[in-house]
């Protein structure tokens, strides 16, 4: 059977095929609650692995692109050790421009963790210069071996210390998260393996019956698979529609961004949820066929 | 039609066949009569591939069904009509559809199958219970709608088993005269039953041959019935 003709099978349905075989409603229900589950659980990792992803590209993104170079120095080293860092990083390859604070733009950083009235023209601050990367940076170690020759007081902070191991951690998080997916997957198709073999064996009369009439095991096994094909799309479709509710109803991102608060779906992002019943419908298509061809090649 | 060579048969230990020879021609009629327990529902299984000999060959249609696949069994199934003694009904489904069963499962489109229930029906006088569900009907009923069940896709062999068995005299005979229009029509009929009445009541009406299973053997019984 091709795929076209599976999905012919599944909407058009047989209401013959689908009396032959008695209906059993706790097996039904087990099923598409199972798959409601899933789904749900489905949502949130889907979710948290677009978060984590949406987090690690910012992440890296930035990372890649600045550093700082800090120069703390004697008052009158200051300036020359400044401008022989300047000099430095003009002639690095890998940058696209260097830039030396203002002492307001310094001051304005340092706000919000000394206050307004901080007397900051009577303290040793160092001086910063911001350093814009090109896309392939520069040979960080090689600056900084050339930094510390020439500018004894300058410090190259390239962010990649702190920030590479959280990017590490959103892009196992986000592994995680997919892996979860497929595991759950794996979980649901067992879980209709399961409920298809105890149908099968529950209707072990019928079957004879059927076959002692002429049936062949593809029609017998079509009633069972269109069967729990529907039941794990409609259940999966309740479970993704509840778990995007749940999603919408979280708080929304706050300002900073915190992580938690962005868990969720942006965009485009809200579209693929919706891909959760389809494909629950077709593990749920093939986990019964299998089962099914298996148990009835088995019943002799 | 059906055709059995040196077939042998048994239960776990327990030998019912040996060495059975036996040929269904197309258009005869036959009764296969013995003793309960002698083996005759287990000789009508062979015949459509319920069980299989353990020795011996059995040919249904000229086709060996050693060689027949699951899908083949089905095929040679929907061509041999089967009563059933124990009848065999889906309970949850009603007489109508129960007989429509064999055209259902063959995927057929239907329509003249339901035209044909109606008459089935009628033939076998059932119609008032088309839409009961099996265990309401008396035994009688339930083996005349075994017999509609059993000629829906009009097949070319029927197969019998003690069809009487639970009907009265009259019931009886009624059945055993549709069976025999059946085998007017050219059907190839085989009925087991160990009433001996039925076989000289059939007698007038059809030129039919009595097999008797004796011995784990089946014999062409004399005129001494
Ligand atoms: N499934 C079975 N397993 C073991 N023995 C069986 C089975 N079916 C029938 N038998 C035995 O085989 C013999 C023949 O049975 P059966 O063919 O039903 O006889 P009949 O139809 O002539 O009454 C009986 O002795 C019966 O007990
Ligand atoms: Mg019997």
């Amino acid at each position: 059977m091709g795929i076209v003709n599976g999905i012919q099978m599944i909407l058009a349905g047989d209401k013959q095929a689908d009396r032959v075989v008695p209906p059993a409603g706790f097996t039904a229900r087990l099923t598409s609650f199972t798959a409601a589950v899933m789904s749900f659980l489905v949502v949130f990792a889907l979710a948290l692995s677009m978060a984590t992803g949406r987090l690690a590209d910012r992440w890296s993104a930035e990372l890649s692109r600045t550093s700082t170079v800090r120069i703390s120095a004697p008052e009158a080293q200051l300036e020359i050790q400044s401008e022989r860092v300047m000099e430095i990083l003009e002639t690095t390859k890998g940058i696209a421009s260097a830039r030396l604070m203002r002492a307001d733009e310094q001051h304005a950083l340092l706000e919000p963790w000394f206050g307004p009235d901080l007397p900051l023209d009577n303290l040793p601050i160092p001086r910063l210069i911001e350093v814009v990367e090109e896309s392939v940076g520069p040979d960080m170690e090689g600056l900084r071996f050339r930094l510390a020759a020439e500018a004894p007081g300058a410090v190259l902070d390239d962010h990649t210390r702190w920030r590479r191991p959280l990017v590490d951690a959103a892009a196992r998080l986000r592994m995680l998260a997919v892996l979860s997916i497929c595991l759950i997957g794996g979980a649901l198709a067992a879980m209709i393996t399961l409920a298809a073999q105890a149908a099968l064996a529950a209707n072990t009369q019928v079957i004879q019956v059927l076959r002692l009439v002429g049936a062949k095991d593809k029609y017998i096994a079509k009633a069972f698979v269109r069967r729990f094909t529907l039941r794990g799309f409609f259940g999966a479709l309740f479970g993704s529609v509840c778990g995007m509710v749940a999603i919408f109803l979280l708080p929304s991102a706050a300002a900073e961004g915190a992580f938690l608060t962005g868990l969720g779906f942006s965009g485009m992002q809200w579209f693929i949820p919706l891909l959760i019943p389809l494909i629950a419908a077709i593990l749920a298509f093939w986990a019964t066929r299998i089962a099914a061809n298996r148990t009835l090649a088995r019943m002799n | 039609m059906i055709e059995l060579k040196k077939a042998g048969f048994s239960y776990g230990g327990g030998e019912i066949f040996r060495d059975v020879d036996l040929h269904l021609a197309q258009g005869t009629f036959h009764f296969l009569t013995g003793p309960s327990g002698t083996g005759k529902t287990t000789l009508m299984k062979m015949c459509y591939q319920a069980l299989m000999p353990d020795s011996g060959t059995i040919k249904v249609f000229g086709r060996d069904v050693r060689a027949m696949n699951r899908d083949d069994v089905a095929l040679v199934r929907r061509r041999i009509g089967v009563v059933h003694q124990d009848c065999q009904f889906l309970n949850h489904l009603s007489v109508g559809e129960n007989v429509l069963l064999p055209s259902f499962v063959a995927g057929r489109d239907g329509l003249d199958d339901q035209r044909n229930l109606r008459e089935l029906l009628k033939w076998v006088e059932l119609e008032e219970n088309i839409d009961q569900l099996p265990p309401e009907l008396s035994g009688g009923e339930r083996q005349r709608a075994a017999l509609a069940r059993a000629v829906i896709l009009s097949p070319e062999v029927i197969l019998a088993d003690e069809p009487t068995g639970n009907l009265d005299w009259n019931m009886a005979q009624r059945l055993l005269t549709l069976l025999i229009e059946l085998n007017k029509m050219g059907k190839t009929i085989l009925v087991a039953t160990h009433d001996m009445n039925l076989i000289r009541a059939a007698r007038p009406h059809v030129a039919a041959r009595v097999l008797r299973i004796q011995g784990k053997r089946v014999h062409l019984a004399g005129a001494d019935l």
